[in-house]
């Protein structure tokens, strides 16, 4: 029996990678999608954003899944247009289950020689914008005594990483956010997890940007090279993980089988966390 | 979601009965083949509750069989290497091999550290801690040859925090953890993963004893479950005294399952919230 039918899963960074990924598994398992993306880029994001084509995509593939969808164009730095997604979410299909804050982005920088609008851009979408998605779902989710949190962190969300320490530091905010919004809404019947993944096979890592920073010492390289350098991080040895892999995870802690689970951060890092405490 | 473990070849230690049993009726339902090893005697020193008998082994053994799979029963002591090794022999030697070994045998004793007897730290660590280790050690190599090896080890919040009255038992289990994380890192190159379960509380005789109703409610001479049961709610987020041994069963077949390949020295709390306190 699929696991989520006549249930709503909200879904930001819907257009593509693993917000894509997501809300087509959840159709799949028989939900409506609530679905946001800011469909357009930035500037200090160094490699491109997803457009409204990508989400245009996301939701014709929710439909080939069997689910319905509506879709709004949002910037999870915006909570007033976050405010108006849930809106158009419980007008559409009766209220919101389940609630994916999987909108990010990544940079690369030194933190010496990061500039203000790298760090507040970090800061303003991956633990803000998750901040303004969470506080859009929790008054609702718990008004109904039921609801499914689960946010993106990362394996970094866990310990230091460097060139990226704006993105760290975000990620470590993301499961402080979660685990103490977890205790807010316990009485409520809600629950409020965080996935963290290692690399995943999307555009955040697969880009120009990224490929310097692991191969910052060769002149040229090939895929194999790409391949090689990413795979050093990981105790399991491949690159990295594919979106379905993550959204396997995202699912369990939405379903009814991770009902006494709250407040966790469910490593799916290919064995990296297994040298840190957590 | 029947058939996630078809054809797979599960070992369960502690499944005489509570979560053991529970751990090994949910896989022998989802398609696969179990192994139940249990000590098999009731009486053990230092521990104040009846442990699983040879006839609660037995009833878990006809539980699987009830479910259309082959069963194993192991009678050995986690303690004894010597034992577990012929013990997991004649599993390996009836099923053609292992795919899940499932850490689960464990006991729980109260006292302060200050005051406790050598026996009572010696017979926790040997059974929570070397008793892990022996299962391991006996176990491991057969998964070698898996398609989908998995070792899912039952640790407790008590192995990521201390507590009073359980010293000792918080130790073995902050043990456990930094075992299980180095073996998951030593089998990371075959694609096997080891992971832990950390429970709170569980609706077991583990949880639900004279003993452990009088450490919960010191204020009462004979104090019942009934009145036990808002104290051991108090210690959880979500309100509610314990999780159900289903509940630790949808974790661990969550991490024994396909789902979970790319999960590995992860300690996934199903713990009611406590977690949420910690790290």
């Amino acid at each position: 029996m699929p696991r989520f039918d006549d249930k709503v899963a909200l879904v930001t960074g819907a257009a593509r990678g693993q917000g894509r990924s997501h809300a087509v598994r959840f159709a799949a398992e028989g939900a409506d999608l609530v679905l946001c993306d800011r469909c357009a880029d930035l500037g200090t994001v160094p490699y491109g954003l997803a457009s409204a084509a990508d989400l245009e995509e996301t939701v014709a593939a929710v439909e080939a899944a069997g689910g319905r969808a509506v879709a709004l164009e949002a910037d999870v730095r915006d909570g007033a247009a976050l405010a108006r997604v849930v809106d158009a979410g419980i007008e559409a299909f009766g209220g919101i289950d389940i609630a994916v804050a999987n909108a990010g982005i990544a940079g690369v920088s030194t933190i010496a020689a990061m500039t203000d609008d790298e760090w507040q851009n970090m800061i303003d979408i991956n633990l803000g914008g998750v901040f303004k998605t969470l506080r859009a779902v929790a008054g609702h989710m718990a008004e109904r005594g039921s609801g499914r949190i689960v946010a993106t962190s990362s394996v970094v969300g866990r310990l230091g990483a460097p060139n990226i320490g704006h993105y760290v530091a975000a990620k470590w905010g993301v499961i402080g956010l979660v685990k103490s919004l977890a205790l807010e809404l316990a009485e409520h019947g809600v629950t409020v997890n965080a996935v963290c993944p290692t690399s995943v096979d999307t555009a955040m890592i697969q880009n120009e940007a990224f490929r310097e920073l692991f191969l910052a010492d060769q002149t040229s390289y090939t895929p194999a090279d790409v391949e090689r350098a990413f795979t050093e991080l990981n105790p399991i040895p491949i690159p990295w993980v594919q979106p379905d892999d993550i959204s396997d995870t995202v699912l369990f802690l939405a379903s009814e089988e991770a009902r006494m689970i709250t407040g966790e951060a469910v490593p799916v890092a290919l064995g990296w966390n297994a040298r840190t405490a957590a | 979601m029947s058939g996630r473990f078809e054809g797979r070849r599960v070992l369960v230690t502690g499944a005489a009965r509570g979560q053991g049993r529970n751990h090994a009726v949910r896989f022998a339902r989802e398609g696969a083949d179990v192994a139940l090893l249990d000590l098999a005697v009731e009486e053990m020193e230092t521990v104040a509750y009846p442990l699983g008998s040879r006839a609660e082994l037995e009833e878990t053994a006809a539980l699987v069989k009830a479910a259309g799979r082959r069963v194993e029963v192991l009678v050995a002591d986690v303690r004894s290497l010597a034992q577990m090794e012929e013990a997991v022999g004649r599993a390996v030697a009836a099923f053609g091999g292992l795919d899940v070994i499932v850490v689960n045998a464990g006991i729980c004793t109260f006292g302060e550290l200050a005051t406790m007897s050598a026996e009572t730290w010696g017979t926790m660590i040997d059974v929570n801690l070397t008793g892990a280790f022996n299962t391991v050690r006996a176990a491991v190599p057969h998964i070698y040859g898996s398609e989908a090896g998995r070792v899912v080890a039952t640790a407790s919040m008590a192995g990521r925090a201390g507590w009073e009255n359980i010293g000792h038992y918080a130790a073995a289990k902050w043990g456990l953890i930094g075992m299980v994380k180095s073996l998951a890192l030593e089998l990371a190159p075959r694609g096997i993963t080891a992971n832990v379960v950390c429970p709170s509380s569980v609706d077991t005789t583990m949880m639900k004893n004279e003993a452990s109703y009088k450490l919960f409610r010191p204020d009462l001479e004979n104090p019942t479950l009934e009145d036990a049961l808002p104290a051991f709610q108090s210690v959880n987020v979500l309100p509610v005294p314990y999780a159900e041994p289903d509940d630790i069963s949808d974790a661990v077949l969550f991490l024994a399952s396909d789902q979970a390949r790319y999960i590995t020295g992860a300690t996934l709390s199903a713990a009611i919230g406590v977690n949420a306190k910690n790290i």
